[in-house]
């Protein structure tokens, strides 16, 4: 079944690349989706304003999806946990569920609560299938090492969430190893990337953002993995000025799933974005090996 | 003499109405920074930018965007097809009625020496443009007033520009049908080019036209005999046919002449085509007048927005030209309403009730304030809030028919309202991502001003507990706060908590500094206690309810189940909802 596509407000302004290599994956692999025209932000930069503002946005978006009998699927942790959420309240408060229900009534939308909310990497994981996805890497990385960043909202809060457990998560990590990637333990790996309050409080998303870069770096990885627009802003483009704010000379690259997964799958770089990266993370094509390799799989 | 008062007035006013307008495009700025850029500089700069770009390879870009955006109108045909065909019919049938009809003297005969306005293919085709006109005036009102569409406000602009094309449109028909069963008309005509001069022949010829031609007559009547009507054909083979096709072909006055011909004697008597006639003229006279001061203004600014923003860059273009644009753009918006029906946050009008919080609307409002910048203090708050409400998702600018940079106009706008001094709470809010990361636009002290003043516009809101040394006066406790958090699912969970600091040890914030609650003013679970007593004040005003993640590391550790995140949001909510009300 096709899935209705959830995009992030954040990527045709600052991330056309996860907007590209998403779809060049999502094409790879066979799975379809559709751009639901009247699509609307997901609601989530509005929680801390008001929380029925938040859940009239997403509900909009799940009514339209239920009205194309499609699921959604999102890219971005903070997207796929405030849909969740919203689809959450919708079933279990009445109260809220009218008085949404009512507003959406101008356009002819009604929320019945029948769409699910998925995340890509759910969809990888389960309804592809890790087997299926190895089949499909045809170029694997040699040597590389990947510090796996899951992002808060994939993984909590749990209840609401339910993608893995967030003490001993190991489905992004298996997923990243798919590609032939090493992942390596690191301690800061379920913080959070510090995007929340950037534009609030500079020092602090700062000051988060540089710990986990610096505890990934000395345990070894060559490159940050994210599925979250917000996350890969935050390591990109707020890791730039952040280094020549701060004066760090070394910085640790971030690269999206997508676009690791799509060149292991033998995707063209360019349809991936990756050298519209901020930090130069072009050089992450110096580990493809072109030969097939067996991939041996562990769970962590 | 009438006619030409009335035409070299109304021309007098277009022009001088074009050149306010215009020179407001060079006087006028948008951004913080192109208030300091004089307008000579801006002047100059324009001129410099379309010589060097006329004679660079960009000339190739403008050149298509000129045949397949401003000509063919690409970019509405992607929005929708309906309203192409709407935009394509008045604008494309207005264009020929212009280029034939009105300009006739000038463009017509020019072309064609043989051109009579009463000889086919003239005379069908002057319909057939009519015709389209109005096909496209009656998609025009299908789509704002039938067909509902989301978020499509519709303003007495929207309407004043349609009812003149109406009514130039509707008056021209009705011109014209009463011009083809006109008796008086006949007579002048007969007068003025047939040689006719016998009382037989004069009532043959009379005869055929009222016949064929409708003409109304106040002395002869059908049915007529076929001798008389066949010297008429005669008489009118000779003397009217090189100039005169059949009305019929103008089917639509023909039309008009049908319905009307019972009171034709009596309308001929009265003038009434003199009446239209007038009509018509001073309709197409207001429409030029006003056309610099309408939305209709849209024809020579929409044009140069696409080809401006098509060979600008924010960040390569000089500045001056960039205030120039953004000025220019505005005069382009057509408050055609595309924008809103695709704003990511459009669907927030039904909750928030700000009109501005829709980009057509946010529009009109940013467009009024730059023309006079004093606009009522209410007034500014709401722009404000609207600028705020905003993902910066770039979606209304990549729908707008006439190519504004609409995301770039509300990035401008919001440092302009934001730096000159009106505390905006939302900035405390995940919203400020959009603006950090354009961080590097901005100086230092520009970018924190804005927070700061929201952040003091809070302690001064919840100034309760000013002081650590002041002792808490048991009276001031709020209860109702604590009931409104109770009403939900989430917020009454802070009822079991026991203050065991579970929370604070887990909250990555309180963990990046050495002495939290100094810094903080509460850590999170001093926010829990503070709830259960009722100190709306002091949690407001702490660094800590502001600076919370929403990353969910305290809800997970809680062992009480109290979801610390979920009151927290819920506390910003209620604590934006005081201010909100207060300002």
């Amino acid at each position: 079944m096709d899935f209705a596509i959830q995009r992030c407000c954040v990527t045709p302004m600052y991330l056309k690349s996860y907007d590209s290599s998403t779809d060049a994956v999502l094409r790879a692999l066979g799975i379809g989706f559709v751009d639901i025209k009247g699509f609307n932000c997901c609601g989530y930069p509005l929680k801390d304003i008001d929380l029925k503002a938040f859940v009239l946005a997403s509900a909009r978006n799940l009514c339209l999806a239920e009205k194309s009998d499609l699921n959604v699927m999102t890219f971005c942790n903070c997207c796929y946990e405030s849909l969740k959420e919203a689809n959450h309240l919708l079933r279990e408060d009445e109260s809220i569920k009218r008085g949404i229900n009512e507003k959406l009534m101008k356009e002819d939308l009604k929320y019945g609560g029948s769409t699910k909310v998925r995340h890509l990497l759910e969809v990888l994981y389960n309804d592809v299938g890790l087997e299926a996805l190895k089949e499909k890497v045809t170029m694997p990385f040699k040597g590389l090492k990947i510090a796996v960043h899951y992002g808060c909202h994939i993984l909590r809060p749990r209840q609401l969430v339910q993608f893995d457990d967030p003490g001993t998560a190991k489905v992004f990590d298996q997923l990243v190893q798919i590609t032939g990637a090493e992942i390596v333990p690191w301690e800061a790996q379920l913080d959070c990337c510090g995007a929340p309050v950037w534009g609030i409080d500079d020092d602090l998303s700062m000051d988060l953002t540089q710990k986990k870069i610096r505890d990934a770096r000395q345990s070894g990885a060559d490159f940050i993995c994210v599925a979250c627009a917000y996350c890969q802003l935050q390591f990109d483009r707020v890791q730039r000025m952040l280094l020549s704010k701060r004066g760090e000379d070394k910085g640790l690259p971030s690269i999206l799933f997508t676009q690791l997964l799509g060149l292991s799958l033998g995707v063209d770089s360019k349809a991936l974005g990756i050298d519209q990266n901020e930090l130069d993370a072009m050089g992450i094509k110096h580990f493809l090996s072109s030969e097939e390799s067996p991939i041996q799989l562990s769970v962590v | 003499m009438f006619f030409s008062i009335c035409l070299y007035t109304a021309l007098s006013i277009f022009l001088l109405g074009l050149f306010w307008k215009i020179s407001t495009w060079f006087r006028y700025s948008v951004g913080p920074g192109s208030r300091e850029i004089k307008t000579s500089k801006r002047l100059f700069a324009a001129i410099k930018g379309s010589i060097l770009t006329i004679l660079s390879p960009k000339v190739l870009t403008l050149l298509k965007v000129f045949v397949l955006d401003v000509l063919f109108q690409r970019r509405i045909f992607i929005e929708s097809r309906l309203r192409w065909l709407m935009h394509m019919c008045i604008y494309g049938g207005f264009m020929l009625l212009l280029l034939m009809h009105a300009l006739e003297h000038f463009i017509t005969i020019t072309l064609f020496p043989d051109y009579a306005s009463t000889l086919n293919p003239f005379l069908f085709l002057r319909t057939l443009f009519g015709l389209i006109v109005m096909l496209g005036l009656g998609i025009s009102f299908y789509r704002r007033h039938i067909l509902k569409i989301p978020r499509l406000i519709n303003n007495a602009m929207d309407h004043y520009m349609v009812i003149i094309l109406a009514v130039i449109m509707i008056s021209g028909f009705l011109l014209e049908g009463t011009k083809i069963v006109s008796h008086t008309r006949y007579q002048e005509m007969v007068e003025d080019w047939s040689d006719v001069d016998d009382e037989e022949s004069f009532e043959a010829l009379e005869s055929y036209w009222v016949e064929k031609f409708g003409v109304v007559s106040p002395d002869l009547e059908g049915p007529f005999d076929e001798e008389t009507l066949d010297l008429g054909k005669e008489l009118h083979e000779t003397n009217c046919e090189a100039c005169h096709s059949r009305p019929q072909w103008a089917f639509i006055s023909y039309g008009v002449a049908k319905i009307v011909s019972p009171l034709a004697v009596s309308m001929d008597k009265a003038d009434v085509h003199t009446i239209l006639w007038s009509l018509h003229f001073l309709a197409c006279f207001v429409g030029l007048a006003y056309l610099p001061f309408s939305r209709m203004f849209h024809i020579i600014a929409g044009p140069l927005s696409l080809l401006a923003n098509s060979v600008m860059d924010r960040k390569r273009s000089d500045r001056a030209n960039i205030a120039t644009r953004q000025v220019m753009e505005m005069d382009a918006c057509t408050h055609c309403g595309a924008c809103s029906l695709h704003c990511s946050v459009g669907v927030l009008f039904e909750q928030m009730q700000n009109v501005n919080i829709l980009p057509s609307e946010k529009m009109a409002s940013v467009k009024r304030f730059t023309a006079n910048r004093t606009a009522k203090e209410g007034d500014i708050k709401h722009i404000q809030e609207g600028l705020y409400l905003c993902t910066n998702c770039c979606k209304c600018t990549l729908v707008c028919p006439v190519g504004i940079n609409l995301q770039d106009l509300w990035f401008d706008m919001r440092e302009t309202f934001i730096q000159d001094g009106h505390p905006e709470v939302f900035t405390l809010s995940t919203l400020s991502f959009y603006r950090g990361l354009r961080k590097d636009e901005l100086n230092e002290k520009d970018y924190e001003k804005p927070l700061q003043q929201a952040s003091q516009a809070l302690a001064e809101e919840c100034g309760l507990f000013d002081s650590v040394d002041t002792p808490i006066d048991l009276g001031s406790l709020d209860e109702s706060f604590e009931k409104d958090l109770r009403t939900s699912a989430q917020g009454s969970t802070f009822s079991f908590c026991f203050t065991c600091t579970t929370c604070t040890s887990a909250c990555p914030v309180a963990l990046n500094y050495d002495d939290p609650p100094n810094v903080l003013g509460l850590t999170p679970h001093q926010i829990m206690r503070a709830t259960a007593i009722g100190l709306p004040d002091l949690i407001f005003r702490s660094k800590m309810l502001w600076t919370c993640l929403g990353c969910y590391q305290c809800q997970e550790a809680c062992p009480q189940g109290v979801r610390v995140t979920d009151i927290l949001y819920a506390l910003k909510n209620m604590a934006i909802r005081r201010v909100k009300e207060k300002t």
